[in-house]
């Protein structure tokens, strides 16, 4: 549904330039809920401008639906625009209209006739869950009712595809899981796709079927949530699992082990250490539910070198764990 | 001069005071906001951008605004001769104060447009808004209270302007007060003047605020 390639963006000022995409590859199946991780400053924000063009990339290609982006002038590229949805941090919207006045506006924009654009204000805040609040301004409503206007105007051209920039940054906790649960249920029940960008590692583990890691300008890592979990060295396991610092001692090997899905119904630890009679020192873990699925590490310390654990690291992998060696790189490590 | 004698003079250079401010505010009103909408969308990185016709416009505010009234007033009077037909009288002294006004209310205007927030400007660009409907229904429908609050500042500017218009053959109560109060030492057209000039600045004030509050939905 979204494909893009090789995209570039560069910025320059006063003899200095900026690269903040620096040749990304991205491709959204529709349908599916995209996250991309990072932190400020990695380049996400204008990747997601440069989809729906609000920024000009300076190399690459923009394909939604099957339409090139970049070859779209004008008028072309406003009905473009028009067919795809943004919710933004900030919320962006109007203060000197009410909320029905603000979800009407894309509508406007789109000559859509003041009857049905009445009728279409009242479907979109059915939808969205502020039917009652209809006549309010923006001033007046909390954070999580202005992104779900947010929300709702973005429907109103029943869009095939969603960009949301931070959308749930400026909100607190319990408000940003009910954006995050309108927003997966609106995507399963319109199958609408979802582009995001996000700097918080929750949005991922909750909604996010796909995701992909961005730092300077970058995917560091891009692919199925699940698999991005079981990778070993994966910054977002690491990131969604925090293992505290740990040096693995003289005579012993300190792993990490990631279990998704059918794995962590197995007793993996206990088997082990009846198996090869070792004695397996667990000294931190995390278990989440991503994407509807347990998913969990752990840091474990065997005894002996970890060529003496060989046997062991080879039952763990075939019991279709990741393992991750902690130890200093050495050829036998390997 | 006894209150009796003092009263007819009054009426007619409030009428004159409020005719020269009243047309002034009318063209300032339409062509500020023309200007001020150009200094915004031609900046670099603005709606339509081209630096140098901003860089230009720049420059011509800046004179228009360093320019003294008295000395514009003057300046100008073949200009005003070319619009009127005359040099002599209130209308002639319409044409100086709008050319005076205009630059004022176009710097206010485009402090209030740069007051919108950008993130607003960009939401209606992504939703495909042409940029006519950006300025017309985002830009300058979400700046409406600054844009009033900024009239109502160049209109008590421009009654300031007007009591200068006896200089070019107008009247206005400006002039009432110089010819009478400080000429021929009439103390009490002096104070019957300052005072009304007082009263219509609060009023216009006060209806200004009101317009702004109205607008402003917090």
């Amino acid at each position: 549904m979204i494909q893009i390639e090789k995209l570039r963006k560069v910025y320059r000022g006063r003899g200095r330039e900026v690269t903040a995409v620096d040749g990304v590859d991205l491709t959204v199946a529709e349908g599916e809920v995209f996250g991309v991780l990072g932190r400020s400053g990695a380049g996400k924000s204008t990747l997601l401008r440069c989809v729906n063009l609000l920024e000009r990339p300076d190399e690459g290609r923009v394909v939604i639906g099957g339409r090139d982006l970049l070859a779209l002038r004008g008028g072309e590229l406003r009905r473009a625009r028009q067919g795809i949805g943004m919710i933004h941090q900030h919320f962006g919207l109007l203060g000197s209209r009410t909320v029905a006045g603000n979800v009407a506006f894309p509508l406007e924009v789109m000559g859509v006739p003041r009857a049905e654009r009445a009728k279409r204000v009242a479907e979109l805040l059915e939808l969205v869950g502020l039917t009652e609040h209809a006549g309010a301004y923006p001033a007046r409503i909390s954070g999580g009712q202005k992104q779900r206007v947010g929300i709702a105007r973005a429907l109103a051209g029943r869009p095939r595809v969603l960009l949301s920039d931070e959308a749930t940054s400026s909100l607190d906790p319990e408000t940003t899981a009910s954006i995050l649960a309108l927003l997966r249920d609106l995507n399963r029940r319109l199958g609408l796709t979802v582009l995001l960008i996000t700097h918080e590692m929750d949005v991922v583990k909750r909604i996010c079927d796909s995701a992909a890691v961005m730092r300077d300008g970058r995917f560091t890592e891009s692919g199925p949530v699940p698999e991005l979990l079981a990778r070993p060295g994966s910054e977002l396991a690491r990131g969604l699992f925090p293992l505290p610092p740990a040096e693995p001692r003289d005579g012993s090997t300190l792993i990490e082990v990631t279990f998704t899905g059918g794995a962590t119904g197995e007793p993996f630890v206990s088997a082990l250490a009846r198996k090869y009679s070792v004695d397996v020192n667990i000294l931190g873990g995390a278990v989440e539910t991503v994407g509807g699925e347990r998913v969990g590490r752990l840091q474990l310390e065997l005894p002996g070198d970890p060529p003496q654990n060989a046997a062991q690291l080879a039952f763990l992998r075939e019991s279709g764990l990741a393992v991750e060696i902690k130890n200093p790189d050495r050829e036998d490590a390997r | 001069m006894s209150w009796d004698e003092v009263m007819p003079l009054l009426w007619p250079a409030t009428r004159e005071t409020l005719y020269m401010t009243g047309v002034a505010t009318l063209f300032t009103a339409v062509l500020g906001l023309l200007l001020g909408v150009l200094l915004v969308i031609t900046e670099r990185g603005g709606l339509l951008p081209a630096p140098p016709v901003n860089k230009g416009l720049g420059v011509v505010v800046n004179i228009g605004r360093s320019l003294p009234f008295l000395i514009l007033m003057v300046a100008i009077i073949p200009f005003t001769r070319v619009v009127v037909g005359t040099s002599i009288g209130n209308a002639a002294a319409i044409v100086p104060l709008t050319v005076g006004a205009i630059p004022f209310y176009a710097r206010l205007v485009e402090i209030a447009l740069r007051e919108v927030d950008p993130g607003v400007l960009a939401a209606a660009d992504a939703m495909g808004a042409t940029r006519r409907e950006i300025v017309g229904k985002v830009m300058l429908r979400e700046a409406r209270p600054g844009l009033v609050s900024g009239l109502t500042v160049t209109v008590i500017a421009l009654i300031g302007y007007t009591a200068m218009a006896g200089t070019v053959g107008g009247g206005g109560l400006g002039n009432l007060a110089v010819v009478y109060g400080y000429e021929r030492f009439e103390t009490k057209v002096m104070v019957a003047t300052v005072a009304l000039l007082i009263v219509l600045v609060l009023l216009i004030q006060a209806a200004g605020d009101l317009v702004a509050r109205r607008l402003t939905h917090r």
